[in-house]
């Protein structure tokens, strides 16, 4: 079963304006910078990116093309925006959001994780006692305003719905991959990979190593190739570690 | 409002590595607790970082060489300790909101007398949106909950209050205020003044402190 697309232009040819793309990465780390960027030179408008931890902070020169291009419709994520308000203000992403022209939502990380897992394990919401008696009850979000959530007690201890998070497409990071799609992340750039790998109707990984099946010891496979439905060998790019 | 000099932020830091046992698994957040990292080397204590690692090391030195698929929750490149794991984001909040964490060290811009925090959201940015990261699920799941920060904002204003008046991360949670001037309890009858800093009295700290102090019978000065 080969799932190898021979280049990033191909892998996301069918992805249409209007699309939900899951984005991994913790701020600078395990980021899919190179499919990132070919949605860019695709041009796709209207798109919802959600991610974990601040990624497009990470990879904050793509994040702003995007902006520049107009192509965000809105972000889910749990820290998006710079922890400096002064340097925040200077940010086109930020200023967007504030004119209302992109929809930023925020959840706390961990219902983050477990909304892209349930999605994944076919669990439809899930109760977490995170974030109660506070604004997350509401939903937070710059622009629209969100039924409550539903409340109830287990134990004598109060917690939220929260429902699981099923995007159209993940873009995956990993360090290396074989043909069938099974996948190994090196270090702390697995974070929310695995789990958006398992959410989307379509993953996408690029491999910054390609091997045939065999080549990753089965121990080692941290998402099992049946999550993946395209593979794209990409090279090891370097990157700039650090946010403001 | 008063204003006191106490206890520079690497002090607060310190006073605060007294509070981790031996044997504990702990997560520090960002400011003040970060420091505390620097107070507990050697010692038999775990970090865990929500990136999804156990076992978190000192920041990268110049003689390190940076991996930059290894940063810590604060994105900066650090080291591993040997016995180390890492592991992905849900696995992370797995053992953070299930409650395997002995203590977890958080900053704040307020807390209450009953132990609710505020730390996510300043109003005075002028979003309704903002960075939660993991700081709920880190109250949420936790056993043993430390806020470590100076007792009055920049502008002198208590952070130390009968109601919250930022929005809440979370409530009822705090077990213990560590901050430049002194060390408070919260107990279901209130807070608790149980160390000061030296030279400064209890009419001292309850003038930049809103709700009623009561006062510990066995007060001590800081100990380190």
């Amino acid at each position: 079963m080969d799932k190898v697309i021979p280049s990033l232009e191909e892998a996301i040819a069918d992805i249409k304006e209007g699309a939900t793309i899951a984005i991994p990465g913790f701020f600078s780390a395990g980021v899919p910078r190179l499919l990132l960027r070919a949605i860019i030179a695709k041009g796709t408008k209207n798109l919802t990116l959600a991610s974990g931890c601040g990624p497009l902070l990470g990879a904050h020169e793509e994040l702003d093309m995007l902006v520049k291009n107009g192509q965000l419709k809105k972000v889910i994520d749990s820290y998006a925006l710079y922890r400096s308000a002064s340097k925040g203000m200077q940010h086109p992403f930020e200023q967007a959001v504030r004119a209302g022209e992109i929809e930023l939502e925020v959840y706390p990380m961990g219902t983050l994780a477990e909304k892209y897992r349930a999605a994944g394990a076919g669990i439809a919401a899930f109760y977490t006692p995170t974030g109660v008696g506070t604004m997350v009850e509401d939903g937070i979000s710059n622009i629209h305003k969100y039924q409550k959530k539903e409340k109830r007690v287990f134990n004598g201890r109060e917690y939220i719905l929260e429902v699981a998070l099923k995007p159209d497409y993940a873009f995956i990071h990993a360090a290396t991959g074989d043909s069938e799609g099974n996948l190994h992340y090196r270090r702390t750039a697995r974070n929310f990979n695995h789990v958006m790998a398992m959410a989307a109707r379509v993953t996408i990984a690029e491999v910054e190593n390609l091997v045939e099946p065999g080549g990753l010891e089965p121990e080692h496979i941290h998402t099992p190739g049946v999550y993946v439905q395209r593979v794209v060998k990409v090279p090891r790019i370097e990157i700039k570690i650090g946010i403001d | 409002m008063p204003k006191f000099e106490g206890l520079p932020r690497d002090m607060i830091a310190l006073r605060a590595s007294k509070e981790i046992e031996d044997g504990d698994y702990v997560n520090l957040g960002i400011g003040i607790p970060t420091l505390v990292s620097n107070w507990i080397e050697g010692r038999d204590i775990i970090l865990q970082s929500e990136i999804g690692m156990l076992k978190t090391g000192p920041l990268c030195t110049e003689d390190d060489d940076v991996d930059q698929d290894l940063i810590n929750a604060s994105c900066q490149p650090v080291v591993m300790l040997p016995g180390a794991s890492v592991f992905d984001i849900s696995e992370s909040f797995s053992m953070i909101r299930g409650g395997y964490m002995d203590v977890i060290m958080v900053g704040a811009l307020q807390v209450s007398e009953k132990g609710d925090l505020a730390g996510w959201s300043n109003p005075a940015r002028g979003l309704v949106v903002g960075n939660i990261g993991g700081s709920m699920d880190l109250c949420a799941g936790a056993k043993k909950l430390i806020v470590t920060m100076e007792h009055t904002t920049t502008e002198d204003e208590p952070k130390v209050l009968k109601e919250l008046t930022y929005p809440a991360t979370a409530r009822g949670v705090v077990n213990l205020i560590i901050t430049d001037l002194a060390v408070i309890e919260v107990t279901p009858k209130g807070l608790v003044l149980k160390e000061i800093y030296p030279g400064l009295t209890p009419e001292d700290i309850q003038s930049v402190t809103e709700p009623k102090l009561i006062i510990a019978p066995d007060l001590k000065e800081i100990e380190f």
